[in-house]
């Protein structure tokens, strides 16, 4: 898969490099020994957006986020914060805080003091009034108005995130540092939290980076995607964009269910596919190709419907609202289907002949 | 049942040899010197009236001690600090190997080398012979202070160590990117947590040097003595058991009521602890 080599066209879709900018890599590069973690990264962050970096363990999105917080330094090329590059300033001297993946809240200290020890920093001293109402303003912002004085290990995991979130956004950072930070939470939780962030953001009006392997907290929250591979860029973009039009395999794969087809394109713009049909995509390229469907981009219908490509049901698996099949298709391999319950499609019985209809608009070609 | 069989051997251990000389103890405390030494059958608060005659090793014992014990926490912390955070993982074990291969070595042994490295033949010497002439330092408290250092360090470093190592350090990743410089997290952060430890290593090195009987003996020489030394005095000179009995039963006491006072405000210090904003 090689991601990235058109860094030019998704820096023309995503957020424009321009001066309202909150961060901004340019060239940035980690390594550690003979380990690449981040390589040649160039990324804008515009003010008061929310963007989130995605990409699997061991992309380098992590190692981004340390950057821009202090903790790890760039090998090559400079971080900016508000414009102001932070080469070689410290985690203490820099405007931005940073909610820990497993939280980090201090144990020996409460609730109040975990929240309040940003503004206890401040040099010089905040007054202890003031350092007060801020702190419980935070809490209450994150509706922990009665936990002032409970013990870290008396929370529940949600609280405990809470808490942390609390302890970030009260020093006011220009920018909220999030590492995977719904990732200890239960399902549930995790969709309230998301609403929670966005809800969040618009009120603090403040920027916020979020780093995640969960392409659909990517998705939901941000209003930027930056999907990651290898330590490179591989697409930004809105997560409408990033989903509907991915600029690679790895990028389709990564972001959403996917089925894989392979085929050849032949002049006239036409598809040929493995069991021989050919399909109008247009385009004039030629040659071997990967092609990636979207399984919600096919419908199902009978067999009798006499279009389509037919195949048999193996599997079905009930989603609640969404129903998915397994389709061993004829000459063609297997597919996912994902179907409206409460659609005709979504009765089809494992074992029953159907017949998949798709757009070929809906395919994604990519050379192979 | 089996919880019952399985205390039951280190119960009649301390029973037979811990309980039961105490009472004993507590027993001669209370009675008279035997004209030709040892214990006679008695009821009086003789010996006790006598204590203040020993005063000096009271003294010694239980300022130096605690000094000593905080002069092995100056020293032991930053070592158990680099070795728990700062040491390279890889190498860190060899250097925990390397402060405990001192212990294979009696106490004895090492202690003879400070009173030649410390008299009259040593440092002194040395002095003397860039000008810098009459430099006593065995025999004083600082040379006793010395040997405390030197022989009971390792049983601070090891539990600071262990306390340190536990240390989650996205802790203070996090502290300072709250704002906190390098001292404030230090203080705010890694100093607390490592309370457990520190409290551990300061109140098992204290109890020890209360009953330290070595190193003021060589050291010290007979003018800086503890409590351990005049028992040995009162038991094996003088055989003067009933004033040593009053003098050990007193010391127990007293180390009992200090330790448990400062350990109760050692642990409300280190544990729940709140900051009070208003």
């Amino acid at each position: 898969m090689k991601p990235a080599k058109e860094q030019g066209t998704s820096r023309a879709k995503g957020p424009a490099i321009d001066p309202s900018n909150d961060i901004e890599f340019r060239a940035v590069s980690k390594r550690y020994g003979d380990v690449t973690a981040v390589a040649g990264v160039d990324l804008a962050v515009p003010k008061g957006a929310f963007v989130a970096l995605l990409g699997p363990s061991g992309c380098g999105k992590t190692t981004c986020l340390r950057m821009i917080g202090g903790f790890e330094q760039p090998t090559e090329g400079t971080v900016l914060i508000e414009n102001r590059p932070m080469n070689g300033v410290p985690p203490y001297q820099r405007p931005v805080n940073m909610v820990f993946q497993h939280y980090a809240l201090f144990p020996h200290l409460d609730v109040m003091a975990n929240v309040s020890y940003g503004l206890r920093q401040m040099r010089p001293p905040l007054a202890r009034t003031e350092v007060q109402r801020r702190s419980e303003e935070a809490l209450e912002l994150v509706r922990l108005g009665g936990y002032a004085r409970r013990r870290i290990h008396e929370l529940s995991g949600g609280q405990q995130q809470r808490v942390a979130l609390a302890r970030a956004i009260v020093n006011r950072p220009a920018v909220l540092l999030l590492d995977e930070p719904l990732a200890a939470l239960d399902r549930k939780l995790r969709t309230a939290m998301q609403f929670e962030l966005q809800t969040l953001q618009r009120e603090l009006g403040i920027t916020f980076l979020l780093v995640t392997h969960d392409q659909e907290e990517a998705l939901s929250m941000s209003d930027f995607v930056c999907v990651m591979n290898a330590g490179r860029v591989a697409q930004t973009g809105t997560p409408r964009e990033v989903y509907d039009t991915p600029n690679s395999l790895f990028v389709a794969d990564f972001v959403g269910k996917t089925n894989h087809l392979s085929g050849t394109l032949e002049p006239g713009g036409v598809l040929r596919l493995a069991n021989g049909v050919g399909l109008a995509v247009g385009g004039n390229g030629t040659g071997r190709v990967a092609v990636v469907l979207r399984p919600e981009a096919i419908r199902l219908h009978p067999e009798a419907a006499g279009r389509g490509f037919a195949g048999t049901v193996t599997h079905r698996i009930f989603l609640g609202s969404t129903v998915e099949y397994a389709v061993a298709a004829d000459g063609l391999g297997d597919f996912l289907v994902t179907a409206d319950r409460g659609k005709s499609d979504g009765t089809a019985e494992p074992g029953a002949r159907v017949r998949l209809a798709f757009d070929p608009t809906a395919l994604h070609l990519y050379p192979s | 049942m089996i919880t019952a069989a399985l205390a039951a051997p280190a119960a009649i251990w301390l029973f037979l040899f811990l309980i039961l000389p105490f009472c004993a103890m507590l027993v001669f405390a209370f009675g008279k010197r035997a004209p030709e030494g040892g214990y006679q059958a008695a009821f009086t608060l003789e010996q006790f009236a006598n204590l203040p005659s020993r005063a000096a090793a009271f003294w010694n014992t239980l300022v130096l001690a605690p000094i000593g014990a905080l002069l092995c926490l100056l020293v032991a912390y930053p070592v158990a600090y680099y070795l728990a955070v700062k040491a390279p993982p890889q190498r860190r074990m060899i250097l925990v190997a390397l402060i405990v291969v001192p212990f294979w070595t009696s106490l004895l042994v090492r202690t003879y080398a400070w009173m030649y490295i410390l008299g009259s033949r040593g440092l002194p010497n040395l002095l003397d012979l860039v000008g810098i002439a009459d430099v006593r330092m065995l025999n004083t408290p600082g040379a006793v202070l010395l040997g405390i250092v030197y022989g009971y360090l390792p049983l601070m470093i090891m539990p600071i160590y262990v306390s340190l190592e536990k240390l989650d350090l996205r802790l203070l990743d996090a502290s300072a990117d709250l704002g906190a410089r390098p001292a404030s997290t230090f203080f705010g952060v890694t100093v607390p947590l490592s309370m457990p430890g520190v409290i551990t290593g300061v109140a098992l090195v204290t109890i020890l040097l209360l009953g330290e009987y070595l190193i003021p003996q060589l050291l010290g020489g007979g003018k800086v003595f503890f409590i351990g030394n005049a028992l040995v005095d009162l038991f094996l000179q003088s055989r003067n058991w009933p004033f040593g009995s009053a003098i050990a039963v007193t010391m127990v006491a007293v180390v009992v009521i200090v330790l448990a006072v400062s350990m109760r405000i050692a642990w409300r210090f280190a544990g729940a602890r709140r900051v009070d904003l208003v």
